[in-house]
């Protein structure tokens, strides 16, 4: 335990969980976007890995960590359109075609990935590219902020980019007003001339470029190659991130930064022997657990407010 | 045609024909000259909206032509009918309750900045176009904390912004306070005078002879008169929208009370704020009695309504039904005892609305003896009974299986109606019995609670519809901020204006006076 401890206190340990934050981040800020247009994307892990196996493809051929990315992000985006093909023209049950799209993927990736390699588990043979870590000149050299923001991977920094986008993207611009009243009351939408389901499919493919760079980052800077199934769980987590930040851009950066020092936790407990059934656990314990916590937080605020209101009326109605 | 050179809108020879073979509209004629307020009326189904839905470019007719300002026009969407101007207020509001009123009014138009909303120019505009027309919202606030009148002028708001010159508002007083409502037809003539045209969808006799200039009637999807309002009577419109002389008014007898059947005794409810809405109140109703609750709404009435009927628990007093106290019964058991329920909102708490009309015709009963046998529902014994109640009571159904759903909104409620009255209850709770149905099936419902009066049922009526209360009742009790503030023992004593009074809180009679209800 004391060990545990000492692990965590270390600066070793915040980097670590910087980057086990990332994917999750940008997982949660994609299921963000088309929550807001009322559509739950549980597709988003399915996309996630196509995006993950393709970049490795992309850059392994061409020889070109960029090309390699965009092709991650096409595939994503790509895979994203066919959930909107199914559910927004066909009307086919969004949960179902978002389950549908994740156990694609990951029968889909191995297959793809055989058929290619000849392996069925990894990529090792291809000689794939990974994107460029960032060093920053000036912040490098001071003492332990230095290690803590310097030599990232790109993708890091853009996810902490995006955040901010999406912040500007839902507040600020036009389409973000708009995806929020799809989202919220799409009679009213259309009453007002606005294409309901042409907003839906922009919201979609945001959320597949975002999906994109989180599965580009797991097989091209997390990791130098595809294996099957790696994003493990990870969109599901950017799933409850995004609910846990209820809903909003900054609070999902703070829950996915939760969820990943908890996995950066459950990979402490596996250099100290405690059994690999518990700490493959311990994310999603904390998840649940946090879940509930805000849950209850959001009841009691929403009761404040609602008594609080009450009180302006009846005061309201006195003043008349 | 004359009316081609001024009329803004002229609508002609509409016919409009669903692919289910029913025939919408028939070669309706529909005029509208500039700067006045027309009155579209007709009962449910007489297709008033489907015309408006051709107007705005949802449906194509079979027939017809539509000429804007003289020109011929065919839209293809509600995007077009926008941008010529035209604006729709919808019965059921569309707003997005978590933005504000200036975000809900820039919605789709948005005044923009490098490509960034200009919020304080969304601000500034509503407020400007909301002093024009008086129209006073706070352009920040956010819609889930507006009232439902402040709602409806956002509505408005947000048509302006659209710069409409013709202004179309769908059933909008059925919501409406009757405050609300005169606040909205100053404001309403007020937009006439600024040379805004306005077409008013209702059934509302009053209404219309109190705010239009002239009316089209649709009758059965034909457009059967064009008149100017002063020279029309109420009686008179009525026989248009009809077909037939019908009596707007219910025959009764002078009631002939008995002993209170439902007794309510210092009850204090509180709602889900933690404030008491019921506010330590007592009443008695007799049988073969009907007390009529007149009030503005949200002053009590509903938090009553849901604690009689054990749908709420209550934070203090007692109310007793056959002389038993309901204190921790349940809704069943409360129902047992003789209790039934006309509740306010007939698609949350009357009926279930995928279910057939037999079963919601026996939803309170389905477990009794002859219903059910050995966990088995009874069908034979179910159908008959209910193909009995649907003949009874006039429900139009295709058949006792479909789908309560796929019913007009007065049929829905003669289903309720038929249910709660054929448990031949000893009290029966009627909150706001003819909400949103048509003349005919508000006048059926009307009837049958005098009806189930002269048999000897104790009736409570809660009801927004001053008429109504004064019409039916025969005892009226005034419900102002929680507490009674007026009780009149004969209901022919009492006015509209005399009620009005009361509800607004201008006066309140003494507490000996208030106490006569309780009938100790």
């Amino acid at each position: 335990m004391e060990a545990a401890i000492r692990t965590v206190f270390t600066m070793d340990f915040l980097v670590s969980s910087i980057r086990v934050t990332t994917p999750i981040l940008l997982c949660a800020l994609g299921v963000l976007v088309t929550n807001k247009a009322g559509i739950m994307n549980i597709g988003i892990e399915g996309m996630m890995l196509f995006a993950a196996l393709f970049g490795v493809i992309g850059s392994a051929f061409t020889q070109s960590a960029l090309v390699g990315l965009l092709c991650a992000i096409a595939a994503s985006v790509l895979a994203g359109w066919i959930f909107a093909f199914f559910t927004l023209r066909l009307r086919s049950d969004i949960l179902l075609t978002g389950l549908a799209l994740s156990i694609l993927a990951q029968g889909g990736t191995i297959f793809i990935l055989y058929v290619i390699t000849g392996d069925k588990s990894m990529s090792a043979s291809l000689n794939s590219l990974q994107l460029p870590f960032i060093t920053i000149p000036l912040i490098k050299d001071i003492p332990i902020l230095g290690a803590l923001l310097s030599g990232h991977n790109i993708i890091v920094y853009l996810s902490l980019i995006c955040v901010v986008a999406m912040h500007m993207l839902m507040n600020k611009m036009p389409l973000g007003l708009r995806i929020r009243c799809v989202g919220e009351n799409p009679a009213t939408a259309g009453s007002v001339g606005i294409d309901v389901n042409m907003i839906k499919l922009k919201a979609i493919t945001i959320s597949g470029v975002l999906a994109g760079l989180a599965g580009a980052y797991l097989s091209m800077g997390y990791l130098p190659w595809f294996t099957g199934g790696m994003t493990a769980g990870r969109g599901f987590m950017g799933i409850a991130a995004q609910n846990l930040g209820n809903v909003v851009p900054l609070g999902t950066l703070i829950a996915s930064f939760i969820f990943g020092m908890a996995e950066a936790l459950a990979n402490v407990f596996v250099l100290l022997h405690v059994p690999h059934e518990f700490v493959r656990m311990t994310p999603f314990v904390i998840t649940i657990a946090g879940l509930i916590v805000v849950s209850i937080h959001r009841t009691r605020k929403e009761r404040k407010r609602k008594l609080s209101l009450g009180k302006r009326q009846a005061a309201d109605g006195n003043a008349e | 045609m004359v009316f081609e050179l001024t009329s803004i809108l002229a609508m002609q020879g509409i016919t409009k024909i669903y692919p289910n073979g029913l025939i919408a509209n028939r070669d309706v004629d529909f005029m509208v000259e500039k700067g006045e307020i027309h009155a579209l009326i007709g009962e449910n189904g007489a297709g008033k909206t489907t015309l408006m839905k051709i107007l705005f470019g949802a449906e194509q007719p079979e027939r017809g032509t539509v000429h804007l300002r003289g020109e011929p026009i065919n839209f293809s969407g509600p995007m077009e009918a926008i941008k010529a101007g035209i604006g729709m207020v919808y019965q059921h509001f569309m707003l997005v309750e978590s933005m504000t009123v200036a975000e809900n009014v820039v919605l789709g138009l948005e005044p923009c900045k490098w490509g960034l909303i200009n919020i304080e120019e969304a601000q500034r505009r509503t407020l400007e176009i909301s002093k024009q027309y008086n129209l006073n919202v706070d352009p920040k606030a956010r819609i889930m904390d507006l009232s439902i009148g402040q709602k409806q002028k956002v509505e408005i708001l947000k048509v302006l912004y659209r710069k409409a010159e013709i202004l179309i508002l769908d059933e909008p007083t059925a919501v409406l306070t009757p405050q609300e409502t005169r606040e909205l037809f100053v404001q309403l003539k007020e937009m006439k005078e600024k040379g805004i045209t306005v077409i008013f969808i209702s059934h509302k006799l009053k209404e219309i002879v109190e705010l239009c200039d002239r009316l089209t009637v649709l009758r059965r999807g034909e457009s059967v008169a064009r008149a100017s309002v002063a020279g029309i009577t109420e009686s008179e419109i009525s026989k248009l929208m009809l077909g037939q002389e019908v009596q707007l008014g219910v025959e009764k007898e002078s009631a002939k009370p008995g002993a209170p059947s439902l007794r309510v005794k210092n009850l204090i409810v509180r709602n889900d704020e933690g404030r008491n809405a019921v506010n330590d109140i007592s009443f008695g109703v007799r049988n073969g009695e009907i007390l009529g609750i007149a009030g503005v709404e949200g002053n009590g009435q509903t938090e009553l309504a849901m604690a009689i009927s054990g749908l709420t628990k209550y934070a203090a007093g007692i109310v007793e039904i056959a002389g038993k106290d309901i204190r921790g019964a349940s809704v069943r058991g409360i129902r047992e005892l003789g209790f039934s329920h006309i509740p306010e909102d007939r698609m949350t708490y009357g009926a279930c609305a995928f279910a057939g009309v037999y079963e919601n015709l026996i939803s309170d009963r389905y477990y009794k003896k002859g219903y059910s046998k050995y966990g088995l529902l009874q069908s034979n014994h179910i159908n008959s009974e209910g193909d009995e109640l649907i003949s009874g009571y006039y429900i139009k159904c295709r058949s006792g299986r479909e789908p309560v759903l796929s019913l007009s909104g007065g049929n829905i409620q003669k289903v309720v109606v038929a249910r709660e009255c054929s448990a031949v209850p000893g009290v029966l709770l009627a909150n706001q019995p003819t909400r949103g149905i048509d003349v005919m099936a508000a006048g059926f419902v009307r009837r049958k609670l005098i009806a189930m009066r002269d048999t000897g049922a104790a009736i409570l009526l809660i009801s927004a519809d001053i008429d109504e209360v004064l019409e039916v009742s025969d005892s009226i009790i005034v419900m102002q901020n929680g507490k009674i503030a007026a009780y009149f023992s004969d209901a022919t004593q009492a006015t509209a204006e005399i009620l009005g009074e009361y509800m607004l809180g201008l006066k309140t009679q003494t507490t000996e006076e208030i106490r006569r209800v309780f009938h100790e």
